[in-house]
């Protein structure tokens, strides 16, 4: 039995943030699959256990518990540093610039992508409701000048926090495949090197086997 | 001049969360006031140093940073040997560390900030408050403090036995909070309270607090 444990669900945007990492550091692993429909992250167990949230993903590794992907994806780019993908960088400099752009997806992309995949994706699929315009009318706007800067920064920077691909770019992917399948895709296209960064990123291997392995799931 | 540059304003809780950090670990800088009132972070100057337009940014030589939580992580990494103790050394101590850092930024600071802006910053700025926010984010916010009444019940800090980022980050929201209706959500939680006191009380704190009230 691996030590690894990953637990999380289809659909999971967040589960997939951890599974890209899983995949790119070549880790040995155990998937187990929280059944959200069956309210199986909201028991006590799950609560006590795994994520006192009752969110998806959890993981363990050996004795070792932890919750929120942001920082199970960090634990493994530092533990496993040897291991598959460099995932973040050694020197503390370039680390920092690493480290704002990270923050950048979490606290100015994250909210706004989240919201607008919830309307366009998740709404439809899993409510079979339609989008609300307002909020979508909304927030266009605001990713839009949020995809502006990423313009401006990929126009001097081959990756967001430098010349490699780390964590910043990587938790980006999740949530782009679900708007990518949206009306949201344009304001990515129509930005050239924002655009040839997301091709880039969506064709490493290791994600397009994280996102067959939790496609396997459902 | 310090090489360490902290450009923001006293009265912004992300400059608040650097001066923090900048003050528990003792460094040298120097302070550059930038006027909110007047818009200049919104001046091309200051884009330069943090495209998004937003409090704070910080220089240390030739580097350049933004976002808060970022610049935190930095400072305690590069000066891990002056002041506090900011973060673990050991891997596994400080992925449980990172985990509530993440809390505080993906599940407290939303509601908390919301709530800020609804009661404490809109009546200064003579705008009323949307009640309807304000009930959505206190129930929201009151589900989370239970969690963290689970968590410090277990440990003395978020992150375990130390005070680190986890803890420090939270304090700018909590100060504009604990000056609003708000401060009952904190009250009625006993090791929620007990944390609470004990962070609020610390001496590199109260310097940050007392360079707002020179403004």
């Amino acid at each position: 039995m691996a030590a690894i444990k990953v637990h999380g669900s289809p659909l999971s945007t967040n589960t997939l943030r951890v599974l890209a990492a899983v995949y790119e550091k070549e880790l040995d692993h155990e998937f187990v699959l929280v059944d959200k429909s069956a309210g199986e992250h909201k028991k006590e167990h799950f609560l006590s256990t795994h994520n006192p949230f009752g969110q998806v993903p959890a993981f363990e590794d050996g004795d070792l518990k932890l919750f929120e992907s942001r920082a199970i994806t960090r634990y493994i780019a530092c533990e496993y540093a040897d291991k598959g993908t460099q995932l973040i960088y050694q020197d503390s400099k370039k680390m920092a610039i690493t480290s704002v752009w990270m923050e950048v997806e979490g606290q100015q992309y994250e909210q706004i992508a989240a919201k607008l995949a919830w309307e366009l994706v998740y709404k439809p699929l899993l409510l079979g409701m339609s989008a609300d315009k307002a909020i979508v009318e909304e927030n266009e706007p605001k990713l839009a000048k949020v995809l502006d800067i990423y313009e401006s920064r990929l126009a001097q920077s081959k990756y967001l926090g430098g010349d490699c691909f780390t964590l910043a770019d990587l938790h980006h992917l999740p949530t782009l495949h679900y708007l990518f399948g949206t009306q949201v895709k344009k304001l990515f296209d129509s930005r050239p090197h924002v655009s040839a960064w997301i091709a880039d990123i969506t064709a490493r291997p290791a994600w397009l086997k994280a996102l067959a392995a939790l496609q396997s799931q459902q | 001049m310090a090489a360490i540059k902290v450009h923001g304003n006293p009265l912004s809780t992300a400059s608040m969360r650097v001066l923090a950090t900048v003050y528990e670990k003792e460094i040298d800088h120097e302070f550059v006031f930038v006027d909110m009132r007047a818009g200049e972070q919104k001046k091309e100057h200051f884009l330069s140093l943090n495209p998004f337009g937003q409090l704070p940014a910080l220089e240390d030589g030739d580097l350049k940073l933004f976002e808060s939580r970022a610049i935190n992580k930095y400072i305690a990494c590069e000066y891990a040997d002056k002041g506090t103790q900011l973060i673990y050394q050991d891997s596994k101590m400080m992925a449980i560390t990172s985990v509530w850092m993440e809390v505080e930024a993906q599940q407290y600071d939303p509601a908390a900030s919301k709530l800020g802006w609804e009661l404490a910053i809109k009546p200064l700025l003579g705008m009323s408050t949307d009640t309807a926010v304000v009930e959505e984010n206190e129930a929201k916010l009151a589900k989370v403090l239970d969690v963290y009444e689970s968590r410090l019940a277990q440990s003395k800090h978020l992150g375990g036995d130390c005070f680190t980022l986890a803890d420090l980050h939270h304090l700018p929201t909590l100060h504009y909070l604990f000056g609003t209706q708000v401060k009952k959500l904190f009250d009625s939680r006993p090791h929620v309270s007990v944390w609470v006191a004990d962070i609020t009380a610390r001496p590199a704190w109260l310097k940050v607090l007392a360079l707002q009230s020179q403004q």
